[in-house]
């Protein structure tokens, strides 16, 4: 690395970035991957630590804007993001140690465009769009815009990450964000789904749509596709009497669907196999988590240690 | 071209003129000269290296130390307690809980920034607390009961 700026506007940023700089908010992907010797540092770096007003969650009439570099240990406690997007808590809580997530921020999550971040297939479900600032003014891109394969984006040269924005979580719904993981931090999701299910607002407990994201089965985050139609009208929650009234086949064709969905690699974490037939398992279960949430239960974030997934202490 | 700032260690100013690349703990440990931070594995992975940020855990081996300019920085050597050690500290060392020693100042420096945020954390939210660092002598029993006094003196 030749040069390192910090911004101290958005700006100024903008023009850094427009000029060739790359943008570096926490560092936990692109310092370790220099030190991983994966890609050397960039030649010119501009630092968004600064930027104060990339650093904040609104909430408006319209839902919530979450600044580029909120970073995961905010994202995972926020009221307002734990209440109106709560796969997200999820996710955030998840990722790394408490180091990794007091440093790493979402835009940085977003932006490293990996299979298998975890933020991803949160922001898929709650029909999250990525705000993307250059000189020349804003764009809002759907993550499905935005990944188009590991580590790329369709991000042009000048663009770069000011904020997520996430519309109001319709009513009677609820999110939620599992993963897979051989140990309970500094992991990487194996295999990982996220899903928001709403139901009928009548209290009958009946889905009316749903949507089922997955993480690390393909070259990006992908949704799954005919998940609405599979779980519409299914109930998915035991009723007050605690007497069990949950529906098991949605869910086995919610499970069947994302395995059939996914291409997942073998590497050293997995077969492709093994990834296939867990990433139904997780898909079931965060299908399940979320439609708990819908219908008022509290879930504990993250929703894998609050189910005892994961290796029990 | 070489970057020039200054980075506050434990209350100290110390003007730097380093390549822009350089990680925070290698210049902890050559130009400000504290060795208390342990390199592990260099990787982002062990939680040897951690440091206090505004008073936040770090893993200085994966930060830059010019991301570090205008923030106050905290090493094992700025948690003790005038001339003597902390209660995290002294607690660690008579439950048992150091034996190589290469993982304690790490240990210590993430106990600090739980019991800054939480003074009374569970066992759980110790594990929590710990989880970016590894030992491989311990087996972690002594630390956390180590810990678990400290919470709960
Ligand atoms: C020990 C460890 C554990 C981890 N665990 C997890 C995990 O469990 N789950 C997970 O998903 N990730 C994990 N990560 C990866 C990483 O921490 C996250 O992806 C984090 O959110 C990255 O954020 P950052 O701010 O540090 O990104 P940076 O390293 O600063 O940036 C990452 C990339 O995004 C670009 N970028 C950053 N901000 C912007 C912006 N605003 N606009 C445009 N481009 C931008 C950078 O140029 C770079 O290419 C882990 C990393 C480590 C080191
Ligand atoms: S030396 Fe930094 S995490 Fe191991
Ligand atoms: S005491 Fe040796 S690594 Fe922890």
């Amino acid at each position: 690395m030749r040069e390192f700026r910090f911004a101290e506007t958005v700006d100024e940023a903008l023009a850094l970035v427009a000029d060739g700089f790359v943008p570096m908010a926490g560092g936990t992907d692109l310092v370790v991957a220099a030190r991983h010797g994966k890609a050397p540092l960039p030649d010119r770096v501009v630092s968004l630590q600064h930027l104060r007003e990339l650093a904040v969650i609104e909430s408006t009439d319209n839902g919530l804007l979450i600044g580029a570099i909120v970073t995961h240990a905010e994202l995972m406690g926020a009221p307002d993001v734990v209440g109106a997007a709560t796969a997200l808590s999820d996710a955030s809580a998840l990722v790394g140690s408490p180091s990794t997530r007091n440093v790493g921020t979402i835009g940085g999550n977003i932006m490293n465009a990996s299979p298998a971040m975890d933020t991803g297939a949160p922001l898929v479900v709650l029909d999250g769009q990525i705000v993307l600032g250059s000189t020349g003014g804003e764009r809002q891109v759907s993550p499905a815009e935005l990944w188009t394969g590991p580590g790329s984006t369709s991000a042009m040269p000048g663009e770069m990450c000011t904020a997520v924005s996430l519309p109001s979580p319709p009513p009677a719904s609820g999110s939620a964000y599992v993963r897979l993981e051989y140990r309970r931090a500094m992991e990487i999701a194996v295999v990982g789904a996220a899903a928001r299910v709403c139901l009928d607002p009548d209290g009958s407990g009946r889905v009316v749509s749903a949507s089922v994201a997955l993480t690390a089965v393909a070259p990006t985050i992908i949704e799954v596709t005919g998940a609405s139609e599979i779980l519409e009208g299914a109930r998915l929650m035991p009723d007050d009497s605690g007497a069990s009234a949950i529906d098991g086949g949605p869910l086995a064709a919610i499970a069947r669907a994302a395995s059939d969905q996914a291409t997942p690699i073998s590497d050293l974490r997995a077969s492709d196999g093994y990834r296939r037939h867990c990433v139904g398992v997780m898909a079931r279960r965060a299908v399940e988590a979320a439609a708990r949430r819908a219908g008022g239960a509290t879930l504990t974030v993250p929703v894998n240690r609050s189910t005892g997934m994961g290796v029990s202490l | 071209m070489n970057h020039q700032f200054n980075l506050e260690v434990n209350g100290i100013v110390y003007p730097l003129d380093i390549d822009p690349g350089r990680n925070l703990l290698s210049v902890l440990r050559g130009e400000v000269g504290l060795t208390g931070t342990k390199e592990g594995c260099d990787d982002c992975e062990c939680g040897a290296c951690m440091v206090l940020i505004d008073g936040q855990p770090v893993n200085s081996c994966s930060y830059l130390a010019a991301q570090a300019e205008g923030c106050s920085v905290t090493t094992i050597e700025g948690i003790v307690d005038g001339d003597r050690l902390s209660d995290i500290q002294s607690t660690l060392l008579d439950a048992g809980g150091v034996q190589c020693g290469f993982c304690t100042p790490g240990m210590i420096v993430s106990a600090k920034a739980l019991f800054s945020t939480n003074p009374d954390p569970t066992p759980d939210e110790i594990r929590i607390g710990l989880s970016g660092n590894l030992c491989r002598c311990t087996g972690y029993t002594r630390i956390l009961k180590a810990m678990e006094r400290t919470a709960r003196p």
